[in-house]
């Protein structure tokens, strides 16, 4: 199950600090609201159910761009492997 | 109750983009809970910046370079010391510490504390031994090789992939792409650093460091990694920010461990992108962003001091992670009276 780091911070206005590496990061607000999901302990296909309740979205753009935004996660480093 | 009054003197007051330490130092010493302090800056030129600034130093001396010898230098504290009664002496720079190391006994001998690595530990972390270093101790290290002629250059490439850095022993660091390129910065830093050059390999990822106290029996008395968050042309820090790094401050622990290191010091690793962590350089010394550490909640240069003067301290348990500082210039205004006196009697 792809999860969080646990020590990842973000605040209201999606500003993204990951203690470990320094790295700092702005998230849109979609993406500050996937990430709050995330770090509510929901898992990916949660997050996804979330969303496509909330949005007039379909499932396969959802899904391609949720799976590419949880790639950019990994690649920063984000996610526990 | 009334605090106890220590007599410190600090060198490295050049705050300039290439910044000693010393105005960080005096900053951690002047916010001590637990002694005052009275500040007596070294300098070795005029124009040191720290000289100037208000509320930092409270009387400042020429001092001789350490080229000039030792029985020089030693002469010059000794002068400073009758007039001052110098309780412990910090030197921040590379180029000097030999000279302190050296004058342990006799510093002591007058009731002036030091807290520095001992000569072995000083010379085995150096530039040129930093392969057997890396062996010895168990840490990964960039692969590298001394050079002392120009005639070395043409054969890097039987051991080396371009591009590889050009290192002086204490400063300045160049990176080269071709044999070209190494011919050039070897000219550079040999006038400048003498020999010997070092070459290294390049090793690709994020640059981390960490400062640390050892006490010279093994303990990690306080440690804090750092990411740089902005680096200028001399590949200085001009911001960065405290992190969270349990691989870094374990490697860290290992090596003030099993090396018994005494004194401050900053470890210059690499991150890779496959999460290895490479050591590049040991600096000897508290680097100059220690107010970072001391901001987050670990005044080491305090503790430095106290374990100059013998006590035996608990370890700093944890600091403030996300802390930032950021450098900037600022035009202090001086007096020519101010520059006179220190040109003509060596004090001010």
């Amino acid at each position: 199950m792809m999860k969080l780091k646990r020590n990842i911070a973000i605040s209201e206005n999606g500003f993204l600090f990951n203690p470990e590496t320094g790295d700092s990061f702005l998230l849109n607000p979609i993406a500050t609201e996937i990430v709050n999901f995330l770090r509510e302990g929901n898992d990916v296909a949660d997050v996804k159910q979330l969303l496509f309740d909330r949005y007039e979205v379909d499932v396969v753009t959802l899904e391609k761009n949720i799976e590419d935004f949880l790639e950019m996660l990994q690649h920063h480093e984000l996610l526990d492997r | 109750m009334k605090k106890i009054k220590y007599h410190i003197a600090v060198t490295g007051l050049n705050n300039t983009d290439n910044p000693g330490p010393g105005i960080p130092v005096i900053r951690g010493l002047r916010e001590s809970k637990d002694f005052d302090v009275r500040i007596i800056g070294l300098a070795y030129e005029n124009l040191e910046p720290g000289i100037y600034m208000p509320d930092m130093v409270d009387k400042t001396y020429q001092i001789p370079y350490p080229s000039s010898g030792m029985d020089k230098l030693i002469n010059r504290i000794e002068y400073i010391h009758s007039k001052e009664r110098l309780d412990v002496i910090i030197p921040n720079f590379d180029a000097e510490l030999y000279t302190f190391i050296q004058a342990k006994e006799r510093l002591q001998n007058i009731g002036i504390h030091t807290f520095l690595p001992t000569m072995d530990q000083f010379e085995e972390r150096q530039k040129a031994n930093l392969s057997q270093y890396g062996e010895k101790y168990g840490v990964k290290v960039p692969f590298s090789k001394v050079i002392t002629h120009r005639r070395d250059i043409e054969q890097l490439k039987d051991s080396f992939e371009y591009p590889l850095l050009v290192k002086g022993k204490f400063y300045d660091a160049y990176l080269a792409y071709s044999a070209e390129q190494v011919n050039s910065f070897f000219n550079r830093i040999s006038a400048k650093w003498g020999m010997p050059v070092i070459i290294q390999e390049f090793i690709r990822g994020t640059e981390v460091n960490v400062i640390a106290l050892g006490d010279g029996l093994g303990n990690t008395i306080g440690a804090v990694p750092m990411r740089k968050q902005y680096i200028t042309d001399k590949g200085k820090a001009w911001g960065g920010i405290t992190i969270q790094n349990e691989k870094m401050l374990e490697l860290t622990r290992n090596l003030i461990r099993k090396t018994k290191w005494q004194g401050g010091m900053e470890l210059e690793l690499i991150k890779t992108n496959k999460n290895e962590y490479f050591l590049i350089e040991i600096n000897p010394r508290i680097p100059a962003w220690v107010y970072l550490a001391v901001a987050a909640g670990q005044n080491l240069p305090e503790a430095l001091v106290k374990l100059a003067m013998g006590m035996k301290l608990q370890p700093f348990s944890s600091y403030e992670v996300g802390k930032m500082f950021i450098r900037y210039s600022y035009d202090l205004i001086g007096d020519i009276a101010q520059f006179g006196s220190l040109s003509v009697s060596g004090e001010m």
